[in-house]
């Protein structure tokens, strides 16, 4: 386990392949703790689902649990911030964007406080449970709130980064996780995170995906298939922060590569796909533009691989979608000068 | 139907408690230890107390029921099965891809199921809404909310037993699992509720307790919720073992949620064979 060491704090950095993004999610805010006295715990009778529970296991005296109850749980992690501590408040992603939402906006967002909210279970990584625990809306619902800062990781590695650097962000963070068994992107940790700004992760010159969470890995696989059986040079881009989004590598995409896929875990409603695309609407220029992400729906019923192949987030899914957008028209504008 | 006897619903939950174990293998996962504190409550509730047909699921004058601890839905979808409202063999499919059957039931695709649920605090308000739509309608059906005792630390429940008095709804009963654990631990550790009856007395309900397990007094108490003379909602605090009839998850926290290998289904049926 190697030692990483960041402006005062230090923490292990662990291994994705062997650890759900929750469970480094729980040891990482740990690791902070530890140098870190500020840093509290808050939970709704799920402290052993989203692994906060490691955190609080060393440092009970720091650690909430308020019962099953959300609204409550985001007003007492208002509170607590409001008196000069980090809460770090942990349910699962539908709970935290919808039961306790006004508490997030008005109590958390309202008064810029540095709430770092951590959801689990987001989109439809909990497939069995049904739509009552699936959450394809807090992306939309979280990128609304002013002051919030949306973060979706791409795997655990990404997300023991962000739960690092979210303590760098005077307000309120929201990071989004899935359920855990979701393979990781990233080999390991050596790669530069910094919230705001997008990485690119495969490069190529006909056509952007751009993405985040599980659409990571899935696109980059998706494209490696593109380029041996079509032929078709793809470019992979993980923003992993959808708000605030970094418009320079979108427009520097539509400028290259002219056709531009959104995938996404989430609803094509107010998503990632959305923020994708008013950053190209803004910028006056023509693309090929597709959002892929669940349609204005609820997601059936089953395990997690199953729905993504379903919804056509899986790599072959994703590459039959850019098939389909290569043929598609759009109107050329060579004057980039002015934008980019 | 006709009501089943006294010793016809302890075989029926048996058969219940025997099939949750099955569901659970099944589904690959389930929230057994929930449902199996629920299962003498939901025997005795489709099997003598709701006025229903499973032939006619939306007739407008049935009985209304929600599974407000939604997560119990691998003992309720059994029990729907069980009652006549769908054929074994669709059970086998549950959790799995396009299943009607997930975790937490959906009423717009399980036959006999009166509303989606599975975010707890969800089912005593749509309850209330219920028992003040009877009214509204001039009907007398009764509606039956069966919450968990976790699931009480939601502020909607309280919201929906201050309406509930408010309205004098005596049609409404609502019943609670006491089976004393939620998920991180026992219930009074995690988030006290005790003392637990005297808060619904406040919210201005007849509360009635009773052992969740012993069918004769689960009867006898439901027959006075159905008489309901009080003038007020009715609340009945179902003392119950979390994984009951399960020696290896009664009373374990871990119960809560989880995934039988074969030996262990085995013994759990043997359990229950032997209640
Ligand atoms: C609003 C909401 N918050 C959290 C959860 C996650 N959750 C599912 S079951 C459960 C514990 C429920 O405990 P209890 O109501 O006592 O049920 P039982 O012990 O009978 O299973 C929790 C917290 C949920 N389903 N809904």
């Amino acid at each position: 386990m190697a030692e990483k060491t960041i402006t005062g704090t230090s923490w292990n950095v662990y291994d994705a392949n062997t650890m759900s993004a929750r469970e480094i999610y729980g040891r990482v805010m740990r690791e902070l703790a530890k140098t870190n006295d500020k840093i509290v715990g808050v939970t709704a009778d799920l402290e052993k689902s989203t692994n906060i529970g490691i955190f609080g296991k060393d440092f009970p005296d720091r650690m909430f649990n308020v019962g099953i109850a959300e609204q409550n749980l985001f007003g007492v992690a208002a509170g607590l911030a409001k008196v000069g501590l980090i809460p770090f408040a942990s349910t699962f992603a539908v709970f935290a964007a919808l039961r306790g939402a006004e508490q997030v906006r008005t109590d958390i967002c309202y008064q810029n406080l540095p709430v770092k909210i951590i959801g689990t279970h987001g989109g439809i990584s909990f497939g069995q449970a049904g739509s009552t625990h699936h959450c394809t809306e807090d992306i939309a619902i979280m990128k609304s709130f002013p002051n919030m800062t949306v973060i979706v990781p791409a795997d655990g590695f990404e997300t023991g980064k962000a739960v690092e650097a979210c303590l760098d962000i005077p307000g309120p963070v929201y990071i989004r996780v899935g359920r855990g068994f979701e393979p990781p992107f990233h080999k390991d940790h050596n790669f530069d995170f910094e919230i705001g700004k997008g990485q690119l992760v495969k490069d190529g010159t006909d056509v952007t995906i751009i993405t985040c969470g599980i659409g990571v890995l899935q696109s980059v696989n998706a494209a490696k298939e593109l380029q041996e059986v079509d032929g078709i040079s793809v470019r992979v881009i993980n923003i992993h922060t959808i708000k605030p989004i970094d418009k320079e590598i979108i427009l520097k995409a539509v400028k290259e590569t002219r056709r531009i896929v959104t995938v996404e875990e989430h609803s094509i409603i107010g998503g990632l796909g959305d923020s994708v695309a008013a950053v190209i609407a803004e910028s006056g220029k023509g693309c090929a533009f597709t959002k892929l992400g669940l349609n204005d729906e609820f997601a059936v019923v089953g395990y997690p691989e199953d729905l993504y192949a379903h919804y056509k987030l899986d790599s072959s899914g994703i590459a039959d979608s850019i098939r389909a957008i290569m043929g598609k028209e759009f109107e050329a504008d060579e004057d980039w000068s002015d934008e980019v | 139907m006709s009501k089943l006897s006294i010793d016809e619903l302890k075989a029926k939950a048996k058969e219940l408690r025997t099939l949750i174990i099955d569901t659970t293998v099944w589904a690959g996962s389930g929230h057994y230890g929930g449902a199996l504190s629920s299962a003498d409550i939901l025997t005795a509730l489709y099997f003598r107390f709701l006025n229903i047909d499973p032939a006619n699921p939306d007739w407008d004058d049935r009985d209304r029921f929600i599974l407000s601890k939604g997560h119990s839905g691998i003992g309720f979808i059994p029990c729907l099965h069980l009652r006549g409202y769908f054929p074994v063999d669709e059970l086998k499919n549950f959790n799995h891809f396009m299943s009607p059957f997930g975790m937490h039931p959906d009423c717009k695709k399980v036959k006999g199921c009166d509303a989606s649920t599975g975010s707890l605090g969800h089912g005593l308000p749509m309850g209330v809404g219920m028992a003040l739509g009877a009214k509204v309608l001039k009907k007398d059906f009764k509606t039956v909310v069966l919450l968990g005792d976790g699931e009480c630390n939601e502020g909607s429940n309280y919201e929906a037993m201050m309406a509930a008095s408010h309205y004098k709804l005596t049609n409404l009963i609502a019943i609670v699992d006491r089976n004393g654990f939620m998920i991180d631990g026992p219930t009074e550790t995690v988030m006290g509720l005790e003392p637990f009856a005297d808060k619904w007395e406040a919210f201005g309900w007849t509360v009635y307790e009773c052992d969740g397990h012993n069918m004769q007094e689960l009867c006898d108490t439901l027959d006075k919720a159905w008489a309901n003379d009080t003038g007020k909602p009715v609340a009945i605090i179902a003392k119950t073992v979390k994984g009951k009839g399960v020696s290896f998850l009664e009373g374990d926290v871990r119960s809560h949620y989880g995934a039988f290998d074969s030996a262990q289904a085995e013994q759990a049926k043997q359990d229950i064979a032997n209640m």
